[in-house]
């Protein structure tokens, strides 16, 4: 008895590490974060490490443009598919679609950006006109990338929908069709919230693909089209950390974008899992 | 319109949105294949890179293999043991849901926020240096819950009755986890496992922040020797190289780093529909 | 022969069989016992005593508290974080629910049989010799011979001798049911607890773990929880219905079918809940 009480302690030690790593990464990043973090680094519209000015709103208005883009793509093809997984699909097909996206989630994000960079800017920019670098190019690139996250948090939100209300609906003579859109999906719904939620913070911290895409100019503005270049939080990070001179404002800047990231990602985790899925939080 | 007709539009769009998402990894697969077999040759695959574009990327191969598996080494053990805690062990409380709630905080946590962390923490606090073993303990730090729910899936779905009957016979429950569940939750394990391989295989910003620039020539000797990896020289080679040569290494890369990839996806998938079917009959 | 008319030997073998079950000794006994998952009641002020040797079965309608009145034996409800208990358990001499009663040890005591069968996805053999094991009862030839001897006694052996390598998830139903009874049985306990062991199994599987049980009340007490009347009044000496958590009758089969006490045992008996 007492040895399974020290197993189980180990155990729970092991089980709070991950919990311990969240709380050291914002120690560590507000430690070199913290003293960028004020209102003119959140409203800021200039971006320009040469005259030490550092602000990010023009780089998160980017982020958020190409993110909602890529999200209601990602929604359109992604909700369909899980729908046809969950309540249409033989099982044969399910399970080889269902190994297909989790494949998916694992494809190196640099290959995706690379066809992006090598099929997608090419064919905007000989299109649609302007470098090819653009809004447009994260939709796709980013879509991709969040497709398998929408598509399988969706498929469980579904199946997780008790057999009883299909068979309710099957037997007072519904179809398929109308069993599926009256009796489960709104059962499925705010589970269905909660994945694109979490499929938001996803696509939000994605960094490769985006970055190879969408241009990155030297000082990002406000954009004005989808074939305008931005820059997006992650890409900010990635391009200059190497060049950030250790300790100066520039590197506590990129620190700072990296706590403004890790708070949105937790925002979005607190408002999926408490908020939208509180009821079967437990289950 | 009648009812028949409606569900049968419906069912095409439904269709057509299946169809789109399984094309996505072929028409990749296909577009890296056509473009880098051409590449393939004895010296790009044991050569050393030099003068950026030029030679072969032995090191690169080398080096995401030994982040890879120093990463699940490191990662793995405490991912399944989190897992027994979470599935077996953990009362319902408040501590639980907190310890839940921050493992799936980290599993959405993005990998540039981890390269930043793996940076500050490992790479200057702890002074591990831009290194393999920054570069691995990074990757296991994105990993680590991903281990963790799928081992925790995969014991769930070990019958109730197996752990009864071992309880009965009046075995400890550490008896029981050692000896029954976890046997019979070794191929979802394993194939959680193998999935986490694949998405540290894949990773990029984490390694570019820690373990390397992806252009060193050498096979890492120690811990502590910076690595490179294919994803960093992909990275490099299609966005900085501006010559046809650079295009073509990228993609040759890009065809190893993949065929890497499907290797480790496609065995986890093969352990998964094993395991499955023998759960099958009951 | 006339079917109602008792003939000398019939008359003597009842005799026998009453001295047999009056004359068995106490192996169970519980006294005042109560148990509780949180705030639900689910069994109350329980005394009953249960014989040696015999075969005691537990009935009642589904809900009643039988399955856990089984598990009250071994402490199989300990696994329940919010369960609690009052009052004892005895076997033999010794408080189940005393403070120092090694739970491993007891339930290595007492053997249980599940509602499905329940075979490891291991070997045959590996299953029997899983319990051997996990206590250090044997290993080697003594193991081999240990698992033999457990086969043997479930009516199993014959069937099985060929394939003690292959997986046992590859045997049929009633096959899979005699493998946990010889699991069970491997670890060598005094009372062997059957919960509803019948209830996932073809009639001729059911059959053939009927006459196992008769054969195995000579070395082992045997407490059976069933659903089935039928099977309460075929293969039982003793029988109790319990009801909502409660034992309303005890008392020797034959009295208990022929002629209940209670009225609520008469209805039951007859059909009119259940």
């Amino acid at each position: 008895m007492k040895r399974g009480d020290i197993a189980s302690k180990i155990l729970f030690l092991c089980a709070s590490f991950s919990t311990l790593i969240v709380f050291l990464i914002i120690i560590f990043l507000l430690r070199e974060g913290i003293s960028a973090l004020n209102w003119n680094f959140l409203m800021g519209m200039v971006w320009s490490p040469h005259k030490n000015l550092y602000g990010i709103f023009p780089t998160l208005l980017g982020t958020l443009v190409v993110v909602a883009g890529a999200i209601i793509i990602a929604t359109a093809i992604g909700v369909p598919c899980a729908v046809f997984l969950a309540e249409f699909s033989p099982f044969w097909l399910r399970n080889m679609i269902k190994s297909t996206v989790e494949v998916l989630v694992g494809v190196p994000s640099v290959v995706i950006g690379f066809f992006g960079l090598i099929v997608i800017i090419p064919f905007i920019r000989n299109n649609l006109g302007g470098r090819g670098e653009s809004i447009l190019a994260g939709w796709i690139v980013l879509a991709i990338m969040s497709l398998p996250h929408i598509i399988s948090l969706s498929e469980d939100a579904i199946r997780a929908v008790p057999t009883s209300y299909r068979q309710a609906s099957l037997a007072l003579g519904a179809t398929k069709w109308q069993t599926v859109r009256r009796a489960v999906l709104p059962s499925a719904s705010s589970g269905m919230r909660a994945a694109i939620v979490l499929g938001v913070g996803r696509a939000v911290g994605e960094t490769m693909a985006v970055l190879m895409v969408v241009g990155n100019p030297e000082t990002p503005w406000i954009p004005t089209g989808v074939l305008d270049r931005v820059r997006v939080l992650t890409s900010t990070i990635a391009i200059e950390f190497s060049y950030a001179e250790w300790g100066s404002p520039h590197q506590y800047a990129l620190f700072a974008i990296g706590v403004v990231l890790f708070f949105i990602v937790v925002a979005l985790n607190l408002v999926a899992t408490f908020v939208i899925r509180r009821r079967n939080w437990n289950g | 319109m009648d009812e028949l007709t409606k569900e049968n539009i419906i069912k095409a769009g439904l269709c057509a949105s299946v169809v789109i998402t399984i094309l996505i990894l072929p028409v990749i697969v296909v577009w890296v294949g056509s473009n880098g077999i051409g590449v393939i040759s004895w010296e790009f695959l044991t050569g050393r890179p030099y003068r950026f574009e030029l030679g072969g990327i032995f090191p690169q191969i080398v080096g995401s293999i030994y982040l890879v598996s120093l990463c699940s080494l490191l990662g793995a053990p405490l991912g399944v043991a989190s897992a027994i805690y979470l599935a077996e062990y953990a009362p319902n409380n408040v501590i639980t849901q907190t310890v839940r709630f921050f493992t799936e905080t980290l599993a959405g946590m993005p990998s540039i926020v981890i390269g930043l962390f793996g940076l500050e923490f490992l790479v200057y606090y702890l002074q591990l240096k831009t290194s393999l073993l920054a570069g691995a303990v990074s990757l296991s730090f994105m990993t680590l819950p991903w281990t963790i729910r799928a081992s925790e899936e995969a014991i769930k779905m070990v019958p109730r009755g197996y752990r009864d009957a071992s309880l009965a016979l009046g075995a400890t429950k550490w008896q029981t986890i050692l000896k029954i569940v976890l046997p019979a939750a070794s191929p979802g394990i394993i194939t959680g496992i193998l999935l986490g391989m694949g998405k540290a295989m894949g990773e990029t910003a984490v390694v570019w922040l820690t373990s390397g620039s992806g252009l060193e020539a050498f096979v890492p000797r120690s811990l502590r020797s910076p690595t490179g990896s294919l994803t960093m020289y992909i990275y490099l080679l299609a966005t900085q190289g501006h010559t046809s040569e650079s295009m073509s290494r990228a993609f040759g890369a890009s065809l190893v780093l993949l065929v890497m990839f499907m290797a480790v996806s496609v065995s986890a998938l093969i352990v998964r529909n094993y395991y499955l079917r023998r759960l099958g009959p009951r | 022969m006339n079917g109602n008319e008792i003939t000398p030997g019939q008359a003597m073998q009842d005799v026998f069989e009453e001295f047999r079950i009056d004359g068995a000794v106490n192996k169970v006994v519980f006294r005042d016992f109560n148990l509780w998952y949180g705030e639900n009641h689910v069994l109350k002020d329980i005394s009953v005593e249960i014989k040696s040797n015999i075969i005691t079965s537990i009935m009642g309608p589904s809900g009643c508290g039988k399955s856990t009145f089984l598990r009250a034996i071994d402490r199989m409800n300990d696994i329940i974080p919010e369960c609690r208990t009052s009052g004892q358990v005895f076997i033999d001499e010794d408080n189940v629910y005393a403070e120092d009663v090694d739970v491993y040890e007891l339930r290595k005591r007492v053997g249980m049989v599940f509602q499905k069968p329940n075979p490891f996805p291991q070997s045959v053999y590996d299953n029997v010799a899983y319990g051997v094991r996990i206590h250090g009862m044997a290993n080697g030839r003594e193991l081999d011979e240990a698992v033999e001897r457990s086969l043997r006694m479930a009516a199993l052996w014959d069937e099985v001798s060929d394939r003690l390598d292959e997986s046992a998830l590859t045997l049929s139903g009633g096959q899979q049911q005699r493998l946990c009874i010889a699991r069970a049985l491997a670890v060598e306990p005094e009372i062997l607890l059957m919960d509803e062991p019948c209830s996932a199994l073809d009639p001729i599987a059911t059959a053939k773990i009927e006459t196992l049980m008769r054969s195995l009340q000579e070395k082992y007490t045997v407490v059976l929880v069933t659903h089935n009347l039928q099977q309460a009044a075929r293969v039982s000496d003793m029988t109790a219905f319990m009801y909502i958590g409660e034992v309303v009758e005890f008392g020797r089969t034959k009295d208990l079918f022929e002629n209940p006490e209670k009225e609520l045992t008469e209805n039951y008996i007859t059909g009119k809940f259940g």
